[in-house]
């Protein structure tokens, strides 16, 4: 492998400061399942590694009802789903980081990883789009934060700048008679990458019949993870019906823009994005109704 | 080549000092450094498992780790899986179901079902072929293996409640 020197950083500011000083030749580690791969194979250079898995701001792991959830940059994905409230409320990430990979994988890839790995077909990313995500970003001059769906500019391409680190990823509480799922189609099960994904999350109205809110997301359907607004869009307000899923599904597959690759065809991504959208759709409303009783029985039996 | 770092780490518990590169993994620094040659090197990319080890008690690939990142860590390979005498359950049921031909993958698997039944004494067929779906072997087509963990976790429960 490649000559670099290595660095443990403890804060952001010694973090960002390395960072903004080499620029393009210092690389963040945090799980390291995809640089150590891209650094022995050559596809990346660095002349320093900076470890990221230190900074407290990166490991943290915090769910409050009203606040929503803080998962640091270095979170691995195995901490995620061993978390009763994550999974409890963010079943669309749950599905995410318990498929990337395999167990091994998983006890060491982290989620700020997966986002700035940045490929197209990054398993967490459109379940976090669909979750409303929004990146916290470091630099030496302060924090900033966007939306997930504005972190991409391509295929390994972020809009971090020089001196910029991912620190966390905040997502929203979850809304009344919410339910949320990823799905992909891979050959195998396990140990796979997705020919194409879908994160959707959906809201219910109070007698479940109709949808309050709907965000959806493709992967590996574009040269990066795909927000699709208008599938959302042909949702709300709209009773929950085959009909609904349906237009939801054709809106998807018309914005998806695939390529031919060795993973699968163009044609098979956007059958696979119709699929998969009414899939995940079923997934989540069936998740929406139920976890709606749940808390409703929970209500019930606390104040009993 | 950039200077040797210095990194104490506890391997099959006890507590090791070693220099290695910053570029070395820690399969590199088990096999080349520290003589622990039971983590094999298949893929070198994180694919195959065969050199699947503890790390703080968490299953991960060797490979897909750098040496200088365990400092103050807790490392266990399959040289620290049996006891002082005798193998582990998982490795004599291995040799009973006879769950290896080459032996390459076997301690990758043994290591990564010792991690499965430590957190699940008692899996299903199908959660032990998921758990090891980050494994592979290409002698024995798999089935051995799953029955040969199956029945070291019925023994493991046996001994621990004594009927």
């Amino acid at each position: 492998m490649q000559s670099f020197s290595y660095v443990a950083a403890r804060t952001l500011a010694e973090a960002t400061a390395i960072l903004a000083r080499e620029g393009d030749q210092a690389k963040c580690l945090s799980g390291g399942t995809d640089l150590i791969v891209f650094l022995r194979e050559g596809r990346r250079r660095a002349s320093v590694v900076v470890d990221v898995k230190g900074i407290p701001e990166l490991n943290q792991l915090s769910y409050h009802p009203q606040a929503g959830l803080t998962i640091g940059a270095a979170v691995p994905c195995h901490r995620i789903y061993s978390d009763p409230e994550v999974t409890a409320h963010y079943p669309g990430l749950i599905d995410a980081v318990a498929l990337i990979g395999g167990i091994a994988i998983q006890g060491r890839a982290t989620l700020g990883g997966n986002v700035c790995t940045a490929s197209p077909a990054g398993d967490a990313i459109p379940a976090l789009i669909a979750h409303q995500a929004v990146c916290v970003v470091a630099s030496p001059e302060g924090t900033r934060e966007l939306p997930i769906e504005q972190f991409f500019r391509g295929p390994g391409q972020t809009v971090l700048g020089t001196g910029e680190l991912l620190v966390a990823l905040k997502l929203p509480p979850p809304r009344p008679r919410m339910g949320a799922a990823y799905l992909r189609f891979t050959p195998r099960n396990e140990m796979d990458i997705a020919v194409a994904s879908a994160g959707v999350a959906v809201a219910l109205s109070e007698d479940k019949a109709h949808f309050t809110h709907a965000r959806l997301a493709l992967g590996a359907v574009a040269p990066t993870p795909l927000f699709v607004p208008q599938a959302g869009e042909a949702l709300i307000n709209q009773p929950v019906s085959e009909a609904a899923v349906e237009a939801a599904a054709r809106a998807a597959q018309a914005a998806a823009r695939p390529i031919t690759d060795v993973r699968g065809t163009a044609e098979q991504r956007r059958h696979l994005a119709y699929v998969l959208t009414k899939r995940a759709l079923w997934r989540a409303i069936e998740r929406a109704r139920t976890d709606g009783k749940e808390r409703e029985n929970g209500k019930l039996e606390r104040g009993g | 080549m950039h200077q040797k770092v210095c990194v104490t780490a506890i391997i099959n518990d006890e507590e090791v000092t070693f220099l290695c590169e910053p570029r070395q993994s820690l399969l590199e620094v088990l096999r080349d450094v520290l003589g622990l040659t039971g983590a094999k090197e298949g893929c070198n990319n994180g694919n195959c498992g065969a050199c699947a080890v503890l790390l703080n008690g968490v299953l991960v690939n060797a490979c897909l780790v750098l040496g200088v990142e365990v400092n103050g860590a807790r490392v266990t390979t399959v040289e620290g899986i049996a006891p002082k005498e005798g193998l582990h359950p998982l490795q004599r049921k291995f040799l009973e179901h006879a769950a290896l031909q080459c032996g390459v993958c076997t301690p990758g698997f043994i290591v990564a079902a010792k991690a499965l039944l430590d957190r699940n004494p008692n899996p299903t067929e199908h959660e032990v072929r998921h758990w090891l779906a980050g494994n592979l072997c290409r002698c024995t087509g798999y089935d051995k293996i799953v029955r040969a963990v199956l029945d070291a976790a019925a023994e493991m429960r046996a001994q621990r409640q004594p009927t």
